[in-house]
């Protein structure tokens, strides 16, 4: 047993050295979300703000290609009215087709769109942007290691490199991205957009906002999940009492007892 | 094992069962004598099998929608999350599944390892066993390669890239398993294939192994062979099933915790971004379960080398009735032995922990360590502990007073004459 507890002592002695290795990298600020947790929900208003912050500010750039715009009204989500989703829709142009002669067309987005992409593949967003693609969005707070800490971080993490540290053209400095170097440039300016319910738009305010909705983008099922999560294990709670009380009387005709 | 010979009572019943004697395969195996002392480390077995239906049943469905072509895997994987009805709960349950599975092949080849369960006559279920576990590892790792993201696309390279070791036609092979010059689409649609053929193949060694071990019937925590079946055994069912049944829904419990509330934990967040054969993620790391493994083909510099080593990991154990030499089944009756036991325990969690983290330094030092350490318990402490070690007094039946043994087996002290 003296070499067992000498292991454990390894053990604990790397995951603290481990910890301390992990110090050195600023972690992401932690931010009490209402959607974490085992009952967690999104704020609705929160997620219509925070598509408003999107598609003004974020899609000029980022597509979010699994997404389609009947999924802004389902129940769960930002919960726009039917009208407005199909307003939503209508403000896109859709490239479709072929039509009988074989031409492709455009027409007003329908709600069954998927998001229009601001770039028509990979490489024309690349060589836009400097040389860096702007990731899809659906998944990408699930993507990252810390989630949606990790992305409000990132959007709140501008400021002026430390003495030493020289950027390239195009290269920002960023505390929390990991390498602290992020080609995309602060977005994010107090009053950018103008909210419709009348929020006052800080930074902070939109990062978070947006943060909800990328969240909310990459689980659209978290809700359900949650509800579901619940329900399902009181049921197996219940059965495993029923089954353990039957357990126990079926087995007192034998020794030994379980 | 059944003592008696099933007669159907019905004449059609009769007429059936001559002709194809399932309703006597039924009567064997709700009858079957089980030792009624079974613990609860016993009920894995049948949280295996659940674990495996699940698994194929899933998948089954999962197969339905996904598409297995390397520009539209990805897409399809969040096609079923968000478009195909309830596709986020059947793609979580099987990908959290794969992780409760070999949560539970862990806890069973332990309980056989502390029970000594591989021993003389259970050869054969043992070997059976880890014939599944191999089949395991290879189904598990090509279906981490199905959804198409950066670590099914490097984890696959660095896999596939194993067998470039072996000489001279190494080359050849990792080409020939690529269909391709490199991972890509051809890897893809074989893996695909092989991923939806090896569950099955798993099943039938499922039947194998519950056959082979109905012909000496259960180990068991004394781990002495039964004496008097009336005295000694519970029929199978209704006493097995329904301790079964409790221990399921307990794991059940914990697999719903999982695939409800965090159902991501036991992934790779680079799994979420698509394959790009251009960037290459920062540290490559396989899924916990094959961990232990990746630690003991890191640990040595030579590449061939590693991979004759790790592969050696698993086929050691094919060999492990030989070379334990203990007489004594259970280790609760092996002082020595139980303490190797836990040490080879904490041994393989060290190499799973290394197995994550980055192959320098004090992690290269532990591997190595652990790695040797590994190979050591079976080549040497378990001879040489069979021969040398003095065991505890072992009882005569399960159901007879142990006067002398450990304090755990007080509860065959009173004989109860109702079976």
């Amino acid at each position: 047993m003296k070499k067992f507890k000498l292991l454990l002592t390894i053990i604990l002695t790397l995951s603290i050295f481990n910890n301390l290795k992990s110090a050195e990298q600023i972690d992401p600020i932690k931010v009490d979300w209402s959607f974490k947790g085992l009952l967690g929900k999104f704020d609705r208003s929160s997620l219509q703000r925070g598509y408003q912050v999107y598609n003004e500010v974020c899609a000029s750039c980022h597509s979010m290609q699994y997404l389609s715009y009947r999924n802004l009204g389902e129940p769960g989500g930002p919960e726009f009215s039917e009208e407005e989703v199909k307003a939503i829709a209508a403000g896109f142009e859709v490239i479709d087709g072929p039509d009988a002669q074989g031409e492709m067309f455009t027409r007003p987005g329908r709600p069954s769109d998927k998001f229009v992409s601001p770039y028509p593949n990979v490489n024309a967003a690349t060589a836009a942007n400097g040389g860096a693609y702007p990731p899809d969005m659906s998944v990408l707070v699930k993507a990252r290691k810390g989630g949606a800490n990790y992305i409000y971080s990132v959007l709140v993490g501008y400021e002026d490199p430390p003495e030493g540290v020289v950027l390239d053209e195009g290269v920002y400095y960023n505390k929390y991205m990991i390498g602290n170097k992020i080609k995309m440039p602060n977005n994010l300016s107090d009053g950018l957009v103008e909210y419709a319910d009348g929020t006052e738009a800080t930074i902070d305010q939109m990062a978070k906002d947006v943060t909800t909705f990328l969240s909310w983008a990459a689980e659209p099922e978290l809700e359900t999940r949650h509800k579901t999560g619940v329900k399902v294990i009181l049921y197996l709670i219940l059965l495993t009492i029923l089954v353990f009380l039957s357990m126990k009387k079926i087995w007192s005709r034998v020794n030994p007892e379980i | 094992m059944s003592e008696h010979e099933y007669v159907p009572k019905s004449k059609a019943g009769k007429w059936f069962n001559d002709r194809l004697p399932l309703l006597s395969l039924a009567s064997h195996l709700t009858d079957y004598p089980t030792p009624k002392n079974l613990n609860y480390w016993w009920t894995f077995g049948g949280i295996l099998t659940f674990c495996l239906l699940t698994q194929i049943i899933t998948g089954i469905v999962l197969a339905m929608h996904y598409v297995a072509h390397a520009d539209l895997a990805f897409a399809s994987v969040e096609h079923i999350m968000r478009d195909v009805n309830y596709g986020w709960l059947i793609r979580y349950i099987h990908s959290n599944g794969a992780s409760m599975f070999f949560l539970a092949v862990y806890i069973h080849i332990f309980r056989s390892l502390f029970y000594g369960s591989y021993k003389s006559p259970r050869e054969i279920i043992w070997i059976i066993g880890l014939m599944i576990y191999l089949l395991m590892m290879a189904a598990a790792f090509m279906g981490y390669v199905l959804p198409w993201g950066q670590m099914s696309f490097w984890g696959a390279t660095v896999i596939t890239n194993l067998f470039s070791a072996i000489p001279l036609v190494g080359d050849s092979i990792t080409t020939w398993l690529w269909g391709a010059y490199s991972v890509d689409n051809p890897t893809l649609t074989r893996f695909f294939s092989l991923h939806y053929l090896i569950p099955f193949l798993i099943l039938g060694l499922v039947v194998l192994h519950i056959w082979a071990l109905h012909i000496p019937g259960n180990n068991n925590p004394v781990g002495i062979d039964i004496k008097k079946p009336s005295k000694d055994t519970v029929p199978f069912h209704p006493y097995i099933t329904i301790k079964d049944a409790f221990a399921l829904l307990l794991f059940m419990i914990i697999f719903a915790g999982f695939v409800f509330f965090a159902p991501n934990v036991l992934g790779h967040s680079d799994n979420y971004i698509q394959a790009n054969p251009m960037v290459t993620p920062a540290h490559i790391v396989p899924e916990w379960y094959l961990l232990p493994f990746y630690a003991i083909l890191r640990s040595v510099p030579d590449k061939l080398g590693g991979v004759i080593l790790m592969f050696s990991a698993i086929f050691i154990l094919f060999v492990l009735p030989w070379l334990d030499t203990s007489k004594v089944r259970s280790a609760v009756f092996r002082p020595i032995y139980r303490q190797f036991f836990w040490i080879l325990v904490v041994d393989v969690l060290v190499l799973g922990y290394v197995g994550a983290m980055p192959a320098e330094g004090i992690y290269l030092v532990l591997a190595r360590v652990g790695t040797i350490y590994y190979f050591l318990h079976f080549i040497v402490i378990l001879p040489v502990v069979g021969y040398f070690e003095k065991t505890e007094p072992v009882p005569l039946s399960i159901s007879e007073p142990v006067l002398t043994g450990s304090a755990d087996y007080s509860m065959a002290k009173k004989d109860n004459e109702k079976i």
